[in-house]
């Protein structure tokens, strides 16, 4: 009896006439707003997901070590003595720190003569462990495969490519089975890497570098030093233990505090995974409130049309409360219209977006610089409910207010003369 | 001063009991008093025209019979009722339950039919769908507008208008039919019928009270009563007219 939604619904459909030019209006104003809200949020996330792609490339939650200099001195010895890891102290780690899923030592070689026939090509080598490839994101192409165990025990002359090197070498041809000249040593290419995004490098792109085991790389160059120790734990969030825990196990090798921070050179990249996730958060809430803000633009048109629905139908409100309506009955079919206007115009917009980012989907990728970029618009669950919710909020605010003001009509007043 | 006749009145169901009734409008830094002290006591079945010059309080008094406003001071009762201090959703469904309001000029609801108009205040009473319906015909066929259900009010005459609204006014079966210069916005020949009508339903035992400053509406209500600068000067009493 009190609330009767029934009868809220009844007075809506009876009472409320569209006037159709300033509805279609504010609803073009809705539609206008959400789809910019729904494109900024789909461009925002298109562009979270293009770089989180291309910031995998390089690896996901992996930590770069590299030598460094002690700071401190450390039982006796003075400060400014280097540290410099070597290839049996992979071993060594992979034995005393637990929970780790994998840790590949690197050593490099930055001027390489690689040498195919008469063509030959600077470049960078890189010798490493086997986990590298799956550390470090090495995905053979089709037909190929990365280094394997018996190619390190072997110390076997096998290179994996990277993608535009061997293009510079090989051009069209296949180079897999392939026999080239690595400073003069002959190599066979057991594999060349698949296209991938890298945003973050350290001494250069993946693409440009080739890798060899790390026994080969260490017969051929007659020297143990690595260049980096990348590690991986199995739960990201154990990065900073894992690396301390390698430093207390080179510490006593090395003679160096296992608290000094520059004795060993780290990029950890779960730490600035985590600076990436809230600068997108960041940019994901700037888009947003801009949207919201053109969206809010609608709204205040809807609560413009409403309020001049309330004045117009004044005397009609007042009319219905000397019959017996209660303030409630009144307000209820207002705040269902300027509900109303704000979804019809939400779905309107939400359908438009939808078709423009499924047409921007048909855009070839291929060689668009642009779209590798900043990534396509994409639509996500999230998105959707957080305009709808957004929708809902001002639709039902939009309304809210003008039915305040129309509850607040004094029937007695409005019911005598014009 | 006050013609305490209406006394009479106030034996067996009195409609309206009013005692020392008080309106006071402030509209900003003045204060209006539009009702200095109303003894009136309506019995069941009266037909009383409430006469005064303009701005004589006539309208404050309809509002506060009609529950549409509260007295400042004073008591009033309604079918026994004291409306003082009552909520608004309360003071609405007295409204809705005991007062039927017609007005100078209509204020039928222009987009929905004669029809839907007079089932309005069934709609606000809760009364189910199917006694709306025979409540809606039969007094659209008292009011002898039968075939003119489906119009529109801008589709109706201003005689038929008014006639819509004496069917809105009578819907719930109020205790008090309030009309408020019924025949204002008529031509003579209208506003006859209207008189006509009202006589009708005074003699099938209904309340009636008019609102007017028409002389010959004035003279065919048995009970006049005449209000000047807020207090009732002259009251013919029941029985009287």
């Amino acid at each position: 009896m009190n609330l009767r939604p029934g009868l809220v619904l009844q007075l809506f459909w009876r009472t409320s006439r569209v006037q159709r030019k300033r509805a279609l209006l504010t609803v073009a104003a809705i539609a206008w707003g959400s789809l910019s809200l729904v494109l900024l949020l789909a461009f925002g996330e298109g562009l979270g997901t293009q770089l989180g792609r291309a910031n995998s490339g390089l690896g996901t939650n992996i930590a770069i070590m590299w030598p460094g200099e002690t700071t401190r001195p450390w039982k006796g010895l003075p400060a400014g003595r280097p540290v410099r890891p070597r290839t049996a102290d992979i071993r060594l780690i992979e034995e005393r720190v637990p929970d780790l899923f994998g840790v590949s030592g690197e050593m490099r070689q930055w001027r390489t003569a690689f040498t195919r026939g008469d063509v030959t090509v600077n470049g960078r080598l890189t010798g490493a462990s086997l986990v590298y490839g799956r550390l470090r994101n090495h995905v053979a192409r089709a037909g190929g495969r990365f280094l394997n165990p018996i190619d390190d025990a072997r110390r076997r002359r096998v290179i994996f490519l990277g993608y535009d090197l061997a293009e510079d070498l090989f051009g069209q041809d296949e180079p897999v089975g392939e026999t080239l000249l690595v400073d003069n040593v002959p190599y066979t290419v057991v594999g060349v890497m698949a296209e991938k995004l890298q945003s973050s490098t350290y001494g250069g792109m993946d693409k440009d570098h080739a890798v060899i085991p790390i026994r080969t790389f260490e017969a051929q160059y007659g020297t143990d030093r690595l260049a980096n120790i990348v590690i991986k734990p199995l739960d990201p969030a154990e990065m900073k233990r894992k690396l301390a825990e390698v430093r207390e196990t080179l510490s006593p090798r090395y003679g160096f505090d296992p608290d000094d921070e520059r004795a060993l050179g780290v990029w950890d990249t779960v730490e600035t995974g985590q600076m990436f996730a809230n600068m997108m958060l960041g940019i994901q809430l700037f888009l947003g409130i801009i949207g919201g803000l053109t969206l809010l633009v609608g709204g205040i048109g809807v609560a413009n049309i409403m309020y001049a629905v309330v004045k117009e139908r004044t005397r009609e409100i007042g009319v219905k409360m000397a019959l017996g309506a209660r303030a409630g009955w009144v307000t209820g079919p207002i705040v269902l219209e300027g509900l109303t206007y704000t979804l019809l115009g939400g779905l309107v917009g939400l359908l438009m977006s939808t078709g423009l980012i499924l047409l921007m989907g048909l855009v070839p990728v291929e060689d668009n610089v642009a779209i590798e970029m900043l990534g396509k618009p994409t639509l996500s669950p999230a998105i959707t409910f957080t305009t709808a919710g957004i929708l809902g909020v001002i639709g039902l605010a939009a309304g809210y207010f003008p039915a305040r003001r129309a509850s607040r009509i004094d029937p007695a007043q409005t019911l005598r003369y014009e | 001063m006050m013609s305490k006749g209406d006394q009479a009145a106030a034996g067996n169901g009195a409609v309206i009991r009013m005692d020392g009734i008080r309106k006071v409008y402030e509209t900003g830094k003045v204060k209006v008093e539009a009702l200095r002290g109303i003894d009136l006591t309506v019995a069941d079945g009266e037909f009383a025209a409430i006469v005064g010059p303009s701005g004589s309080g006539k309208s404050t008094l309809m509002n506060l019979i009609g529950c549409l406003d509260t007295p400042t001071d004073g008591l009033y009762e309604l079918r026994g009722q004291r409306v003082a201090g009552l909520s608004r959703a309360r003071l609405a469904t007295i409204r809705n339950r005991r007062v039927g309001f017609i007005f100078q000029n209509f204020n039928l609801l222009p987009q929905i039919s004669a029809y839907e108009n007079v089932e309005m205040p069934l709609l606000f009473g809760g009364v189910p769908r199917r006694r709306r319906r025979e409540r809606v015909c039969d007094l659209l066929e008292r009011v002898g507008l039968a075939d003119r259900m489906e119009h529109k009010p801008t589709e109706l005459s201003g005689g038929q208008m008014q006639r819509v609204a004496v069917a809105r006014a009578l819907a719930m079966d109020p205790d008090i039919v309030l009309a408020d210069e019924p025949t204002g916005n008529l031509d003579s020949r209208s506003g006859g019928d209207i008189m006509s009508l009202f006589e009708e339903l005074w003699e099938q035992g209904r309340t009636m009270l008019v609102i007017t400053h028409d002389p010959a509406l004035a003279e065919r209500a048995p009970r006049r009563v005449e209000l000047l600068d807020g207090r009732i000067s002259q009251d013919t009493g029941v029985g009287a007219g």
